[in-house]
Formats: C-alpha cells, structure tokens, sequence
C-alpha cells in the first residue's frame, strides 16, 4: 500500500479518487486450498465465472477458464457448481 | 437595494432561501421550525421556487436527504428545532465529516422532558461538537441576511462545511418585523452558485463515506478541525462583502455600549435585544456597563472573545443552556477557557436565563447588573444560577 | 429452460465489465459480494450506489482503496433509502434546471436484512411512499453478520445465532422472517421482488426491470453468508437454491400489485435438505423441523393463491 497522505494533502471528507482501487489488496493470501481445472472435461460454459464472489475466474484466449490467484480465495463454489465436475481443490502446502 | 416590508421572520428565512435558489428543501415539521419550511413548499408549489421539496418521514431522514442531494451537487437547505435536531444528532457529525455544505436554519427550542415548545438554547448546545459551523442571529434582518451568508461561507472551497443559523424559537422565528429584503441583483453580486468540487458523478466514480482505518481517521480529524478554524477568514471576508453589497456588517463578536465598560454583558441570540435596552437604562442611570454579544460559536472566535472581554472587571455571561451536572452554561465555560490564559483575567459570573421559554426582562437584567457590581467592588464571586429558578 | 440450465447456456452473456472489483474483503464464499456483482453488471456504470453501513459496506470501501467502479457513498446504518431519495431529488432538480445534462442515472440504495427489515425500515417506507425513482436492494443473508451473527427480523424461525442462542430453554430464533417485499407491496409501489444469488439472471432481469419502471421499486436477495449460517463456503450457491426449492424463500414479483411466481417449484423439496448442512440449524428436533417446514409451506401456499388471484 502506497504510504498514506498527511492531513494537508486529504481531500475533504476523505472519498476514495481512485474506483475499483481494491485491486490492490490481493486476497489470494487467505486461501488455504485452490480450484484446478480438468480443461479435457471443461465444456467453457463459464459457470464458474458466473458464481465467482471474488470475479476472479476468466476465460484465457482459448475459452479455458482460470482463477486469478491473486485474489482467488479458495472457496470452492466454482468446484461445487461446475457442470462437469472439472474443477477440483486442492490443499495450499504449508 | 431591495425592498423594506413587514414580514414574519420564519417568512423571511424561507424567502432568503428562495433567492439562494436552493435546489433542494427537505425537511419534517416541528414547532417553531414549521413555518420556514411550510413556506418554502409554498414558494414551491407556487412556482416562485425551482427545487425538490422533500417531505420527509422524520427529521433523521431530513438530515440524511440533505447529505445525499448535497453530495449530488444540489444546492441544500433544512430546518429543524429541538427534538427534532436531537434526532439529526447522528447524521451530523457525518455530514460535517463528509464535508457536506448543507444549510440549516436551527429555531432554538428546549429539549424534553418535560416537553417544552418553547425558547431556549438546549437543542443546539448538545450538537456543538458535531463539526458545524454555527452562528446566532439575533432578529429578522440578521436572520435573512444570513441565510445567503450561510450558502456563501458553507460552499467555499477553502470551507466546505455545513453549518446552523440560530434564530431563538418564538421570541424571533414568529415576530413580525421590518425586513429588508434583497434584490435579485444584490444576491447575484454577493452568491455565486454552487460549484461543487466533487459531487457523486458517473464520469468520476468516487466513493465517498469510505472506512477509515486507524491509520487515517486521525488525518480526517486534524483535516477537520483546521477547517473548522480556518473558516472564519473566510466568514469574516464574506460579512464585508455582504456589507459592500447591502450595507450592513456583521463581526464574530459585536459590543453595544461597552468600550468604557468595566463590567459587561456576555450574550448570544435575541435575548441580546432586551439586554440592549436594560443597558440603554443603566448607562442612563451612570453605570459603565456594556454588552458583547457572540455572534459566532463555531468555530469558537477566541481571539475576539480576548479581544473585546480581556481588561474587564466582571463578566455577567448569560446562557440560554444548562450543562446538567456539568459546569453551568456552555457559554461562560468556552469563555472562561479563552480568558485563563489571560495575565489579568476579568472575573466571570454566570446566569442560566429563559430556559423553555421563560421570560427574561430588562428588570431581570439590572439584577444581574447588580450581582455583577457587587463582585467587581470586590464581593465573593457566586457560583452559576439559574435564573429565576423558584425554591 | 430451468434457471440452472440458463446458468449454463447464459453465463458467457454477462457482460465482461467488472464494476465490483476482486480485492475486496469479503469472507470466502460470500454471496451478497456476488449480488453486488450481479447488481452492477444488470445496471451498469450509469448508476449510483448508496450503500448503508453494513458487510457490502465494510468490505468494500476500506480506505485508500474501493472495490467501486461506480459513484458510491455510504452515510450511515439506517437511512441508505434517505440518502438516495436526497440524490435522486438533488439530480432531478439539477437536471431541470439545467445545471447539469439531462441523462439517465439510476440511484440504488441498499443495505442487509437488518439495515432494511429492522434500523432501516422507517427510511425505506418514507422513500417508498414518497415515489423517488430509485431502486432499493436488501441483500438479505438473514442475521447482522458484520457485528458478528446477531438475529434480525430476517433471520429465520429455528436459527441460532449469536442473540438468538440455542440453549435448555431455547432452540434459538422463536419469531418468523419478516416479509420485506409485502411491506413493500403494502405501499403500492410499481415493482417489486424477490430474488436469489442462486439464479442469477432472473434476479438480474428483475433488476433491469426495477430500474425500467418510474418510481420506486425494492428488490430482495436472498444471498447466504457461510461465515453466519456455518456452512462450507462452497455450497453458498447451493443453499440458495435449495432456499427456492424448500419454500424457504421463495421467488416472485409483484408488478402494480399483481403477484407472479417467477421460480415455480410445484414439488417442493424437504425443507431437510436445506437445513442439514447448516450449523445454525443443527439443534433443531424433528418436530421444530415439521413445525418450520409447515409454516413456510403455509405461506408459499399463500402466495401462490394470491399469484392464481392475480391471473384471474
């Protein structure tokens, strides 16, 4: 995190300029297991996707679908709601 | 200039507001609040006035209205009284927070229980932490004029505050007086419109109200205190502006009578009208006594306040408020604090008059005149009283 | 098409523009965080967000750094329905008087089941009755999560919670969930409904829809929250079916006063299936879990006799 402004340098009232700034905070660190595809079952409906509370799992150039680490936070929903059942999770190592 | 007409004071805050050409009014009914905003509707429903006029639920809701179409980029006013600026408590130190210019005109009432509709300064003396600016006003002329000078001082860049009008319930919000009323012209020179620098604005998604974490609420406190103290240059220069444009000028603290005077008056609100007249009659009779009134109280103006009661004998400081269990009145209080660091501090006698509506007459004056000399020919000081308190 | 295929077919059709950003605080598996997807995605960036003090709140908007691509502003708990009717008013007198430029923006409020059902209510109705064109939203995961489990009027008959607690002498919440969207109906209102997380597109289409009509509308989402309801974070999505399929929330609008039952369920499952996974639920007895699921069948009969009277 960028160091914080001194009380001369903070707009009034304190708003946030910056939208969508928490992309900054990556919340990958919180996860303790993480969801691995089986791209040969994979039918890229993106369910997925559609089901992820952190909007952290895209399609790459092909259609197969991935979850951003950086803020993937090991919930498992994607491995519960997929079609094919191709998404597995598997433990973080220590 | 405008023009001079007889008009209710509750009529004339309404019509200040209307040629400030607020956006947006909302507020709940409450006595003696009621016919500013009743007013107001008219003005709207008439087609004199272009702007929202929210009927609210509850005067919570009022205050939080206000913080929404303030934040939108509309220009806004309320007003409330009492119970009812008890129940904004919370939203207040929010909208002060979100440095939201929000105009309120307060009609000053006490608070229950008992129930009481009637005048004192109870109701805002319990919101004067909230990070508002605050000035009394003392008549109708006051009060119109300073309705456009709250819009003035409030959305300043250099400000961006809200801030209160006081104006005594009943005693000044119901009297019909002589009022002079400005001209579009007048108002066009001495009000720009609103110019937000931010608002809520889909090219530019803030978020405003964020969380502030440890490390930044501290900031947001030091960031709002200094504007609160760094207003008054701005007040100050915008009471000269409007005295080149109308004619009259106002200061943070006003004396009557009271450059030779030993022991003055301290006073704030209408109640100064009569004390005016009790020292018209004591200055017949050969007392030296004066009068500084505090036209504003927050921010606090102690330099004035050292300025205009430092080298006195006795102070005779009267509060329309009681701090219950506390030290007496918020005023003498605040002044005291300004005058201790004073090499010669004037002594300080103080007075709790008119709560919930109690009549205080230029009789009751004198008597504190008296109290008042009998302490600077060296008499013990009293503690506080509340006046005319039966046993 | 049932709604669990139009997952399937439908989710590719999303717009790709993420308004709610990753990185926000959200606990794992949190599914009103996905309302908050959803909700952006149905409205888009022509929208403003007041957001009551509460976990979308909290989550979201931690200094320096916002999960908002949109304007946002929070004031407090209990009016996010008064700050927005004060936006929508600020915007609309704007706009007519042309000090800013005519342009469509819709202004949703929002707030948790107990910034709605309970602090809230007296706003919501205020804001409801007074017909401000703005959109509310209670994202209901039926406890005050934030402040850490705490029973609300929306949290069901049966639950415990942390104020609610099962004991010797109590199996936890003893009071039935409060119906936000009928109060909403009470105040005649053009569009109102009730969703779920788990069927994203139909909570979506009622979303445009809410933002179509002129004058108020509320939506309610039903959204679980696996930290409160002490479930796996994965079967948030789940349960919010099963919700549906139970009769535990059932999903309907009602457009100028007439009742439409947008998720069918003419079997209804075992209310059963839906409680075992959840810890809130684990001490209730056979006969609570009859005396639960009776009542709400009651009232999903209920609706339903009032869905075939509006057809008529």
């Amino acid at each position: 995190m960028a160091p914080l402004p001194g009380w001369k340098d903070l707009p009034p009232g304190c708003p946030i300029q910056e939208p969508l700034s928490a992309r900054n905070n990556l919340t990958g660190s919180w996860r303790s297991a993480r969801p691995i595809w089986d791209h040969d079952k994979c039918v890229r409906c993106g369910v997925c996707d559609l089901f992820c509370p952190e909007a952290c799992i895209k399609p790459d150039h092909e259609g197969l679908y991935q979850a951003n680490l950086d803020y993937c936070k090991g919930c498992g929903i994607c491995a519960q709601e997929c079609v094919t059942q191709c998404i597995s999770m598997k433990q973080e190592e220590e | 200039m405008g023009t001079r007409i007889g008009k209710e004071v509750s009529i004339g805050i309404a019509e200040a507001a209307m040629m400030a050409d607020v956006d947006v009014v909302s507020a709940y009914p409450i006595t003696p609040q009621t016919h500013v905003v009743e007013h107001l509707s008219e003005l709207v429903a008439d087609g004199h006035l272009d702007a929202e006029f929210v009927p609210v639920e509850s005067e919570h809701t009022a205050m939080s209205t206000c913080c929404g179409s303030v934040a939108a980029g509309a220009r806004t006013f309320t007003a409330t009284s009492s119970q009812g600026l008890a129940l904004m408590h919370e939203i207040l130190f929010i909208a002060s927070g979100m440095r939201l210019p929000i105009v309120m005109a307060v009609a000053n009432r006490s608070l229950s229980a008992p129930i009481s509709i009637w005048n004192d300064h109870g109701d805002v003396m319990a919101e004067r932490d909230t990070g508002w600016l605050q000035v009394f006003v003392e008549n109708g002329q006051d009060a119109y004029d300073h309705i456009l000078w709250a819009f003035r001082v409030a959305e300043d860049h250099g400000v961006l505050l809200p801030i209160m009008v006081n104006f005594d319930g009943f005693i000044v919000s119901h009297v019909v007086e002589s009022l002079e009323e400005w001209s579009p012209e007048e108002v066009r020179r001495f009000l720009p419109p609103y110019d937000p620098p931010y608002r809520l604005d889909v090219d530019n998604p803030w978020t405003f109200g964020p969380v502030g974490i440890p490390d930044i609420y501290l900031e947001t406190r030091k960031a709002h205190d200094e504007a609160l103290l760094g207003a008054k240059a701005t007040m100050v220069k915008a009471w000269s502006e409007l005295a080149d444009v109308v004619g009259r000028q106002y200061y943070p603290v006003e004396q009557y009578k009271a450059d030779d005077a030993d022991i003055v008056f301290l006073s704030m609100g209408g109640i100064s009208e009569t004390c005016m007249t009790a020292v018209d009659e004591l200055r017949e009779a050969g007392k030296k006594v004066g009068l500084v009134r505090l036209r504003l109280w927050r921010p606090f103006p102690f330099d004035e306040v050292k300025a205009a009661l430092g080298g006195r004998k006795v102070i005779i400081a009267i509060d329309r408020a009681l701090s219950t269990g506390g030290p007496g009145g918020p005023v003498a209080s605040e002044v005291k604090a300004a005058l201790y660091g004073l090499e010669t501090r004037p002594q300080v006698i103080e007075f709790i008059a008119g709560l919930g509506g109690r009549d205080v007459t230029v009789g009751d004056f004198k008597q504190m005149y008296e109290k008042g000399a009998a302490v600077a020919a060296g008499g013990p000081v009293p503690g506080y009283e509340l006046l005319g308190v039966r046993a | 098409m049932s709604s669990e295929l139009t997952n399937v077919f439908a989710a590719k059709m999303l717009p790709q523009r993420e308004l709610f950003s990753p990185g926000h605080r959200a606990c794992q598996g949190c599914a009103p965080a996905l309302v908050m997807r959803y909700m952006l995605k149905a409205l888009g960036p022509d929208t403003i967000i007041c957001n009551s003090t509460g976990c979308m709140e909290i989550i979201s908007s931690s200094y320096p750094e916002s999960a908002w691509g949109v304007p946002w502003i929070h004031v407090a708990f209990e009016n996010s329905a008064a700050v927005a009717s004060g936006v929508e008013a600020g915007l609309k007198a704007l706009m007519r008087k042309g000090k800013i430029p005519q342009r469509r923006i819709t202004v949703l409020a929002q707030a948790g089941d107990g910034g709605s059902l309970d602090i809230g209510l007296q706003a919501i109705s205020g804001a409801l009755e007074r017909g401000h064109d703005m959109i509310y939203l209670c994202y209901d995961n039926e406890a005050y999560m934030n402040t850490g489990i705490q029973r609300s009027s929306g949290t069901p008959f049966g639950a415990s919670t942390t104020t609610s607690p099962a004991g010797a002498r109590s199996f936890g919440q003893s009071t039935w969930k409060k119906s936000l969207a009928e109060i909403a109906v009470a105040h005649h209102i053009p569009y109102v409904a009730t969703a779920s997380v788990s069927y994203p597109f139909d909570f979506m289409e009622k979303l445009k829809k809410a933002d179509a009509v002129r004058g108020p509308a509320l939506v309610h989402v039903f959204a679980p929250c696996p930290t409160g309801w002490r479930c796996p974070s994965e079967l948030a999505i789940r349960l919010g079916r099963l919700a549906v399929q139970t009769a535990a929330f059932p999903l309907y609008e009602v457009v100028n006063g007439k009742y439409r039952i947008t998720q069918n369920v003419p079997h209804l499952k075992p209310l059963r299936v839906y409680l075992e996974s959840q810890g809130r639920f684990r001490h209730l007895t056979d006969d609570l879990i009859d005396e639960l699921q009776q009542g709400l069948r009651e009232r999903y009969a209920a609706l339903v006799a009032k869905a075939e009277a509006s057809q008529e």
